[in-house]
């Protein structure tokens, strides 16, 4: 059943005014521009863009830089306004496109508080009585009376963000550049993102990361040059989105590519072989994306071949949240010693031991020609681990044991 | 699953612009950020805000002193120092209130590029903070009236009817420099020129009934010209000769209003016009 529509985008245009440059202050030129500028130019960024977001979804945007995501964040913020086409949101609107807004550095954490609070849309009666929950998120409670001038920049990154969980919205527009900071504030913060999506908001992020898109996006768009590329499936997005990347790269005259790129731009082009589909299942052998710490990870594959190729390999990696890859499988062979055939269906199962700590993973599973030729596109699956959280970045079994100590240390003394 | 987000109705969103969203909003951002900005200002002295009153309290004590004591220029008209005092206040608030305006849209700019407010809140709450501080100057300016021996009037009350629309005389003209300055930074520096000459275009230094004849009615019709004057009359001398007296209602009163309505209707209709795309300008 669809939910109902909670941002309309129809036929949107925006284009920007570039400024002409200020000619020299010689007699000439200003006899050439009497104005003393050259003519401006108009930037097109989008000419008629069209999509919905569904209440209640954590819909991704990405894209290279310059193809507009920003620009739409601020279409839909109401910090520009469009020439053309209309927008339409359901309930409250809350732009978080930058952490700490208005902060005056003068002021104490409870001022700045809520000043920002007041500038992300709360009332300042709102903004006051939320403060202690503020500050205790931010752990900033023994710095209250300290004016932020003062505060390292670390700590007014916490409290930004900590005012940013705290404000009352439907909709929520996020930009990446939130999230700032080392791995375990970012993980933080994709935990915070998830609170608000399980609370039922929707959720609109700009992000870079295609890690980020396909662990937390349940749909995403991919903006190239001002239209919409790809629209959809995060793990399609994300390919997509390496695709374009690569071409781009291709693109420039004097690219310097690695050859191992080129060779992806090719596998993704014009592919020998395709990986369908990949998912984890649980004990029953139902698809899940949800595996409780500690048991066993199962991963199936489903891979159709286009053309024939020899020495056709598979092999999966599991992906961390920060993009490490923290397991490597083997690779396995489809075909020992002979050659998969144009039209082959194949399936791929897979169970690895797992030791992962409780988090958000991605499976990522690769085709190969030969020793290391990719042969077709990657293929993104999205593994989440429930459980106590807990440091580091695998579980060893381990045993810790005490003694006590001090009669020994008594009798000598 | 049922929560009110999920019913809500779909609402247009118009981008950004210069009064949209709610009055309440409005008056909450205003007032936030300009007695932010007054605060500011003492936050790290020891006398805080007893600064407020006392920094005009010494300021005009000086100036008091030295033209009546040193320059004597209290025996050729009467009561000139306080006069002359009462005229710098009043011009003061209007120079610091314009320059900071002029320039408020694109010192504000991360704030405009990154959330969504009615545009009018920046200039506007410079122009709150000016007035807070007006109000504290005027207060330290009546305390050193009194001890230079003026004798408190009745009429002092009647003051708001010169400070009011002094203060809507300044605002919208600030919403007017506010964005010419994004359009163009030559408004900078043409501003600047353009206070220094209406320093001496305004009765400041001296009083219209002293000036020729003939240069009289241009003066008048300076906006601050009848504000200065008929401030003098409320509350210094109820006997001086008002911008009416001296040039008729025409030249003395309804000249400088119609120049001043003309400031108000073009400062809100440029700033209205041009809210929309100041963050995109900047």
């Amino acid at each position: 059943m669809p939910r109902p529509v909670a941002i309309e985008v129809r036929d949107v245009a925006k284009r920007f005014h570039v400024p002409g440059h200020r000619v020299p202050a010689t007699l000439r030129a200003r006899l050439k521009n009497p104005t003393g500028r050259t003519p401006g130019r108009y930037l097109e960024v989008f000419e008629g863009l069209s999509f919905d977001v569904e209440q209640g979804e954590f819909f991704g945007i990405v894209g290279r830089n310059g193809s507009g995501k920003s620009t739409l964040l601020k279409l839909l913020a109401s910090v520009y306004a469009a020439d053309r086409g209309t927008i339409r949101v359901a309930g409250r609107l809350a732009p978080l496109l930058e952490l700490g807004v208005g902060f005056n550095p003068k002021l104490t954490a409870k001022d700045n508080v809520v000043l920002n609070g007041v500038m992300m849309g709360l009332t300042p009666a709102e903004a006051r009585r939320r403060f202690d929950e503020v500050i205790e998120f931010a752990g900033l409670q023994d710095y209250v009376d300290l004016q932020i001038k003062n505060y390292s920049s670390g700590m007014k990154v916490r409290l930004g963000f900590a005012v940013m969980t705290h404000v009352d919205a439907d909709v929520l527009l996020i930009d990446e550049v939130l999230a700032v900071g080392d791995a375990e504030f970012q993980d933080r913060c994709g935990d915070v993102f998830e609170q608000m999506h399980r609370d039922g908001k929707t959720i609109l992020l700009v992000t870079h990361s295609m890690p980020v898109v396909t662990q937390h996006c349940e749909r995403a768009l991919l903006l190239h040059d001002g239209a919409i590329d790809t629209i959809g499936a995060p793990d399609l997005v994300a390919e997509r989105y390496y695709n374009v990347n690569l071409s781009a790269i291709l693109a420039r005259p004097d690219h310097t590519l690695p050859e191992m790129s080129s060779q992806i731009v090719a596998a993704i082009a014009d592919p020998d072989a395709r990986i369908s589909d990949s998912w984890i299942v649980d004990a029953s052998g139902e698809r899940t994306g949800e595996i409780s710490q500690g048991s066993p990870i199962n991963l199936r594959a489903t891979i159709g071949v286009e053309r024939s190729f020899e020495e056709a390999g598979f092999q999966f990696e599991i992906v961390s949240s920060d993009g490490r890859v923290v397991f490597a499988s083997d690779r396995a062979e489809l075909a020992p010693g002979g050659t998969v055939s144009a039209g082959q269906r194949l399936e791929v199962e897979a169970t690895v031991e797992n030791r992962l700590p409780a988090g958000r993973y991605t499976v990522k599973c690769k085709l190969f020609r030969g020793a290391g030729t990719p042969a077709g596109p990657n293929k993104l699956a999205r593994l989440e681990v429930s459980g106590p959280k807990r440091g580091g970045s695998m579980l060893l079994d381990h045993e810790v044991s005490v003694s006590d100590a001090s009669q020994e240390s008594v009798t000598r003394r | 699953m049922s929560t009110a987000a999920k019913t809500a109705e779909l609402r247009e969103i118009r981008g950004p612009s210069a009064f949209g969203g709610t009055w309440q909003r409005t008056w909450d951002l205003l007032w936030l950020l300009s007695v932010t900005e007054f605060r500011v200002q003492y936050t790290n002295t020891a006398l805080g805000y007893a600064w407020s009153v006392l920094k005009p309290f010494g300021f005009f004590g000086v100036i008091y002193l030295v033209v009546n004591q040193v320059l004597r220029f209290g025996d050729l008209v009467e009561n000139f120092p306080m006069m002359l005092i009462l005229g710098l206040v009043l011009f003061q608030y209007f120079s610091e209130s314009t320059n900071a305006a002029l320039k408020s849209v694109s010192a504000k700019e991360t704030m405009l590029r990154k959330t969504q407010f009615p545009r009018i809140v920046i200039p506007l709450s410079v122009n709150l903070s000016a007035a807070i501080s007006l109000v504290f100057n005027l207060l330290g300016v009546f305390l050193l009236f009194i001890v230079a021996g003026l004798e408190p009037r009745l009429t002092w009350l009647l003051l708001p009817l010169i400070v009011v629309p002094l203060i809507l005389l300044t605002t919208t003209l600030s919403m007017l420099l506010s964005v010419a300055f994004v359009r163009s930074e030559d408004f900078g520096q043409a501003w600047t020129l353009t206070l220094r000459a209406l320093f001496y275009a305004t009765p400041i230094l001296y009083t219209l009934v002293i000036i020729p004849e003939s240069i009289q009615p241009l003066i008048a019709a300076n906006p601050l010209t009848p504000l200065i004057e008929y401030a003098r009359v409320l509350v210094i001398n109820p006997d001086a000769a008002t911008p009416v007296d001296l040039v008729g209602v025409g030249a003395g009163l309804l000249v400088p209003l119609a120049i001043s309505i003309a400031i108000a209707v073009g400062g809100i209709w440029m700033f209205n016009r041009d809210a929309p795309r100041v963050a995109e300008a900047l």
